[in-house]
């Protein structure tokens, strides 16, 4: 017998004796939304995280854009990233090596968490593979204020499991060491985030 | 402490030599003591918490109960979207199915995220027998491989380690592996995790082969869950060009939509964060990727035919029952003897191996002292002490051939306690006993009372991992006679 026969017959003869009737699930949870503006509680999460984060307008991008780039020399832009970018470099399907060499990353995000302080990216356009905000050290992020959904459950229902995903808290981080946070460990060490007001 | 927990004792024994090393006893206090706060703090800002549970419970119950019709659709949906899905009875063919594609890719080497049911198949070991080198890339599991360790937690297996000791292990053993630690590393964690990340980046840069678990898989989509931290489960799932992952058979989710459930429960039940740093999610072979899937039944099947039992393959493995446990706190994971440590291990190893098997498996039904802290914590509602007690009776019914020397105590206690004149000699026997042994007994206990040594066998085999309190001089019912009537 494959192990694949033998595997579902031992699931069917440990639940023959078993009440097939299933539980209700209690879904309350998916309509309760955090007291006050979720733009703010979105910011003040992030930071938490120690990520980075800039306010500013459609207007004001382009320059806060430049300013969270800081020193960076290279800067890997995904297809359809919206801004020019100094130093750009456009994303031509470079090796994980090649990534390496480059100083940082900018991309938009499908979507981002008030409570939990986390931006989501769905790798459409403008977002980039998943190696593009992985292997550069610095990540800047842009999003729209619109962009912010209140709680996992409004995230969840709002993205398509037929794209990979990449959820992002704040930069890379581990607590192995005595349960201290360590900030950048395989990751970016460094997490930006410009939120435009829309 | 030698890397495999392969003949270790049973937890009396092992418990005895965990207690007297107080660098272990230290690091673990801080250590869960760190971990509860945050976790109560973040788990406090949830006013949802507990339907969350009741959501989490319910819909790992449900998916339980219809597990094969769930495993079949998760199988069409990976095979949908261009995964190979491959299926293990046991440990050893599933170590054999990942060893045969790493040779049909001529691999030598993998990189891999930490998974539990990967270290509970000892993969390493067995890829390691056939010429593959598997590194760890979680920090945690570096520091245990790299000092050929044990891990000793679910969550942070290096718990038992202090910056020091880690140190030392970096500096010691980095350069046999690969780029060595450099030569000014102090012991600030900020230092050490920079060493880890040089070490590791060659590794991730070459590795063409990546093996994962995964912490949730969704029947509907055939979408595989990775959470973590460090950034080491993006690099082994997004640089490598073949993706391997082992799942065990209980990971199953039935929908999407339900991960919005787990998402929650997981983060701030085990690092007690709001999230953590880093969830993957993805669906079949995806970027040009190749894609296997090994489904792992390994006990997991005969701990479902277990109707009281089978309520532990609900964990989610976030570990916040080892942090609120006074047992592990105090002895730590490897007195446990197995990847699962702590109350979940308890009570998964008797279930996934079987009770009346091996010695040790079946001391883990009594490593706990039955406070129910466990249960309180657990993100899923696991009764954890319900399963405890159901796996010591059936531990007792696996030995009723040969009394154990409890059950003969117990007999004879049962036919002294059944009468009141019985009851009462025994008392002033004990009265005249607790009187002698009170002055010359061994130790002070807390509240004052003396305990006594070693007894002789076989109440040795009780007394070797407890202390036993001097009887009392009076007992409650002559104090009654006395003072009761006033």
């Amino acid at each position: 017998m494959s192990a694949r026969e033998e595997i579902l017959g031992r699931v069917r003869s440990a639940l023959a004796a078993t009440d097939p009737s299933e539980a209700p699930v209690p879904r309350g949870y998916r309509s309760v939304v955090p007291a006050g503006d979720v733009v703010e509680l979105f910011a003040e999460r992030l930071v938490d995280y120690r990520a980075e984060l800039t306010r500013c307008t459609a207007d004001t991008l382009p320059a806060a854009l430049a300013d969270a780039l800081g020193t960076a020399e290279s800067v890997l832009v995904p297809d359809g990233f919206p801004w020019e970018v100094p130093g750009g470099v456009p994303d031509t399907g470079q090796s994980a090596a090649e990534l390496d060499r480059l100083d940082a990353v900018v991309t938009l995000a499908a979507l981002a968490i008030a409570t939990t302080g986390t931006i989501v990216l769905d790798h459409g356009r403008g977002q980039g593979r998943r190696v593009v905000s992985l292997v550069p050290d610095r990540h800047v992020c842009v999003l729209r204020t619109d962009q912010i959904v209140p709680g996992v459950p409004q995230a969840v229902a709002a993205l398509s499991p037929d794209r990979p995903q990449t959820w992002i808290s704040g930069p890379s981080a581990t607590s192995d060491i005595e349960l201290n946070r360590v900030e950048g460990v395989h990751g970016p060490r460094t997490l930006h985030v410009l939120l435009v007001s829309s | 402490m030698s890397a495999t927990f392969v003949g270790m004792p049973a937890f009396p024994a092992a418990a005895r030599e965990a207690l007297s090393d107080t660098q272990l006893r230290r690091n673990l206090a801080h250590a869960t003591g760190t971990i509860r706060a945050k976790r109560a703090a973040v788990v406090g800002e949830v006013d949802e918490w507990e339907e969350l549970r009741l959501a989490g419970a319910a819909i790992k119950d449900n998916t339980l109960r219809h597990l094969d019709e769930h495993l079949l659709r998760l199988e069409e949906s990976l095979t949908d979207r261009g995964a190979t899905v491959h299926w293990a009875r046991d440990a050893a063919e599933a170590c054999e199915i990942v060893a045969s594609i790493a040779k049909q890719h001529a691999v030598d080497e993998v990189v891999k995220v930490k998974s539990m049911a990967t270290q509970e198949i000892g993969l390493n070991e067995a890829l390691a027998a056939q010429g593959i080198t598997a590194w760890e890339t979680d920090l945690a599991e570096l520091i245990v491989q790299l000092g050929d360790d044990l891990p000793s937690h679910i969550l942070v297996p290096a718990i038992h380690r202090n910056r020091a000791e880690i140190r030392e292990i970096f500096r010691d053993k980095m350069a046999a592996a690969g780029r060595p630690a450099p030569d000014d590393l102090s012991d600030r964690p900020a230092e050490l995790a920079g060493a880890a990340r040089l070490h590791l980046r060659e590794k991730f840069l070459r590795a063409r082969m990546a093996v994962s678990g995964a912490n949730f898989a969704v029947a509907e989509t055939g979408t595989l869950v990775v959470v973590e931290s460090e950034g080491n489960g993006r690099m082994c799932l997004t640089l490598p060009e073949v993706v391997v992952s082992v799942v065990g058979i209980e990971k199953i989710v039935p929908t999407w939509s339900d991960l919005d459930v787990f998402l929650q429960l997981l983060p701030r039940s085990s690092t007690g964060e709001r999230m953590n740093p880093y969830t993957s999610t993805w669906s079949g072979a995806t970027e040009g990727q190749e894609a296997h899937v090994v489904l792992l039944d390994n006990g997991r099947t005969r701990a479902l035919a277990d109707e009281v039992g089978r309520q532990a393959l609900r964990c989610i493995r976030c570990s916040a029952c080892l942090n609120v446990c006074p047992v592990y706190e105090r002895t730590g994971g490897h007195a446990y003897g197995s990847v699962y440590p702590g109350p979940i291990g308890a009570i998964l190893n008797p279930l996934l191996r079987g009770t009346g098997v091996d010695d040790q498996v079946d001391s883990l039904p009594y490593a706990s002292s039955l406070c129910g802290a466990c249960f309180e914590a657990c993100p899923v509602r696991i009764d954890i002490p319900e399963v405890l007690v159901h796996l010591r009776s059936k531990v007792v019914d696996a030995h009723r051939s040969a009394p154990k020397a409890e059950a003969v105590a117990m007999k004879s206690a049962s036919w002294v306690l059944a009468d009141s004149k019985r009851l009462g000699l025994a008392e002033r026997g004990l009265g005249l006993a607790g009187r002698l042994l009170g002055r010359f007994g061994r130790k002070v206990m807390p509240g004052g009372r003396r305990a006594l040594g070693r007894l002789p066998w076989p109440g040795s085999l009780w007394s070797n991992a407890r202390d036993v309190p001097a009887p009392p001089v009076e007992s409650f019912r002559a104090w009654w006679r006395r003072e009761g009537r006033r």
